[in-house]
């Protein structure tokens, strides 16, 4: 095309040309120019975010560009540090539960079972059967109510609104079965150290049956809105490949690891909390990029199906608390009526739990990847040091990496299949 | 190998391991820790950095600890290395050559408890702002915080330069014949339009 107008000119037609072939004679030239590298070189640097909508939270994104393309990225975060850790060191064990329902917010149930289980591991306790099964229950309908706003908003930046609607209508029925369990439906502070705020509600059972036999046809319509749909499987195969050992380097969890097809999920790895119990799989990605995130999300969903079908069927009866006196907050009519569960219940709150000195590391599977609490204890009723390891903190790290010489509109697709929270990344 | 015979071998070990609830944790030589962490990646299967984090014990000496986790994909374990750091000296050896991910880690450390790591590649704050004058979760910082100046602006117009319209890579300089020739990035480098700015 461009040798092809370059003869008109050359022909001299150009002195009598119309302002049309001027046009095209300075868009050859411009295309001359730029094939020659006289154009690129000069780079250009613009803002993503910090409040742009495709960052989730406020996350800023310096970009170096050529042209469209991604020469260079170097993510800022911070936006929403609150000092989570620096909190933590002032209040006693229990007071910190609230706080942990602020961390990932799409999937606060999980962020509580996975402190408790921290804490009950430094006390060196362990929680009744019945307790297990129904912090299961919480974690997976946390898993399945993140992993469905992660796959709604990735599909809805990406220009299938509609998704998203459909994804957040199933996400409003785990609010309600949060609503029945704890009282809250966002801020749920549902676990305590060594048990649960409260036993599981009666009607709880068949809401969640309920909700479990109807989520299957939501994930089948989201599975045939977007699986095999032409744009959205262009935006997103081969996109921001990641390699194995790139993901195991730059310590990579959750469905960005297993995507990449590494088979390691906490839950399998380090059973905790009677996931040894369940038979469920692991799904993995052969390629590793954007659109086996996006699958490995989606088969992760009906995992999570499976295992409450099974924590359902086999719920154990009987106590819910642990019965460590000393550590576990006696109920409230216990307080109330009786003389020693009102001088523990005095004790546990005024003072906070006498956790042994020590220190130790607890890793929960996470709908977005592996949640960590590092604790040094110095013993008494407050952590010396309480190190939270978000694993959305961890994974955005590989956006440089990931980005690269990517366009930008690929950057929605790489953010929305890295699915982070800045709750949790910036503590 | 077990994980008894790797710490056997483990380079600039001080001590015996601490066993408690069933995780180890290895007092490391800080001159050596490098050393240790390629060991434990090459030749010990401990593929993957979980965590790595910062302690303050206050009041004792050396007072600054930072605390290492890894994990091991393959054979499944985990095996926590602890430096001790002395307020006089506060400077580490960064283990972004061994684990990539070491890089945010070391970067919230130093931002933090303002803990130095020798060949990071970028260290600077993370959660913090650049120039914050105090590391927020030494004991020493208070809990309501301090009262600090915040900058004015996010960009710094000294070494920034500003988009003037005039001259600015969106704006097309009149006169030239063709439109490519009045397009600015066709005459001169953005250094040379620069200095040309500079001197009129």
């Amino acid at each position: 095309m461009i040798r092809q107008r370059n003869g008109l000119k050359r022909k001299g037609r150009a002195d009598v040309a119309t302002i049309h072939e001027m046009e095209l004679i300075d868009s050859a030239a411009r295309a001359q120019a730029a094939l020659e590298g006289e154009l690129s070189g000069e780079r250009m640097i613009l803002n993503m975010g910090p409040q742009h909508p495709s960052t989730h939270g406020v996350f800023r994104l310096v970009l170096e560009l050529d042209g469209e393309e991604i020469t260079n990225c170097w993510p800022e975060v911070g936006y929403l540090h609150r000092g989570d850790e620096k909190i933590a060191e002032n209040m006693t064990w229990t007071q910190f539960i609230p706080y942990t329902d602020r961390l990932d917010y799409l999937a606060p149930l999980a962020n509580n079972v996975a402190y408790a289980y921290a804490v009950e591991k430094l006390c060196g306790i362990d929680v009744p059967l019945r307790c297990k099964y129904i912090r299961v229950i919480c974690a997976e309908l946390a898993r399945i109510s993140s992993h469905l706003l992660g796959i709604g908003a990735m599909s809805m930046d990406l220009g299938a609104l509609t998704v998203f609607l459909y994804t957040f209508k199933e996400r409003e029925k785990i609010y309600d079965l949060a609503e029945c369990i704890c009282g809250a439906r966002f801020t749920t502070s549902y676990t305590r150290i060594g048990g649960l705020a409260n036993d599981m509600p009666a009607e709880f059972l068949p809401m969640c049956r309920k909700f479990i036999n109807e989520l299957p046809a939501t994930i089948d319509e989201t599975d045939k809105l977007l699986t095999r749909n032409k744009i959205f499987v262009e935006r997103n195969r081969e996109v921001a490949v990641l390699s194995k050992e790139d993901a195991i380097d730059f310590g990579a969890t959750g469905p960005i690891l297993r995507g990449s097809g590494v088979e390691y999920d906490v839950r399998k790895a380090f059973p905790y909390g009677g996931y040894e119990n369940f038979q469920f799989d692991i799904p993995t990605g052969t390629v590793g990029d954007c659109m086996d995130r996006y699958l490995v999300r989606m088969e992760e969903m009906r995992q999570s199906i499976r295992i409450i079908q099974q924590a359902l069927d086999n719920l154990p009866g009987g106590e819910w608390n642990a019965p460590e006196a000393k550590i576990v907050l006696p109920e409230k009519k216990a307080v109330l009526t009786k003389m020693e569960e009102l001088i523990h219940h005095f004790i546990n709150v005024t003072q906070g739990i006498n956790a042994p000195a020590g220190e130790v590391y607890f890793g929960a599977e996470n709908p977005k990847g592996e949640l960590g609490f590092y604790i040094v204890s110095k013993g008494g009723g407050t952590p010396h040091r309480l190190k939270i390891r978000a694993p959305s903190f961890v994974n955005l790290q590989l956006v440089p990496l990931l980005s690269k010489g990517h366009m930008i509109a690929d950057m929605v697709a790489i953010l929305g299949s890295l699915d982070f929270v800045m709750g949790e990344c910036d503590r | 190998m077990t994980l008894a015979t790797v710490i056997e071998k483990l380079p600039g070990r001080i001590g015996e391991p601490v066993e408690f609830r069933d995780e180890t944790t290895v007092g490391i030589d800080r001159t050596q820790i490098v050393e240790a962490c390629r060991y434990l990646k090459a030749d010990c299967g401990f593929d993957m950095l979980v965590d790595l984090s910062g302690v303050d014990n206050y009041g004792t000496d050396p007072r600054f600890e930072v605390v290492y986790e890894l994990c091991s994909l393959t054979n499944r374990s985990h095996l926590r290395l602890k430096i001790s750091v002395s307020e006089d000296d506060l400077l580490v050896d960064s283990v972004t050559g061994v684990w990539r991910t070491a890089d945010w880690h070391e970067r919230e450390v130093f931002d933090m408890f303002g803990i130095r790591f020798r060949n990071h590649p970028n260290l600077k704050r993370i959660l913090m702002w650049d120039g914050y004058p105090y590391h927020p979760l030494r004991k020493d910082f208070p809990l309501a915080g301090m009262e600090t100046e915040l900058p004015e602006t996010a960009v710094d117009a000294g070494k920034v330069n500003s988009a003037a319209m005039h001259g600015g890579p969106f704006v097309t300089a009149p006169g030239a014949a063709t439109s490519a020739k009045r397009e600015p990035r066709q005459n001169d480098t953005a250094a040379e339009r620069f200095e040309k700015k500079g001197s009129s």
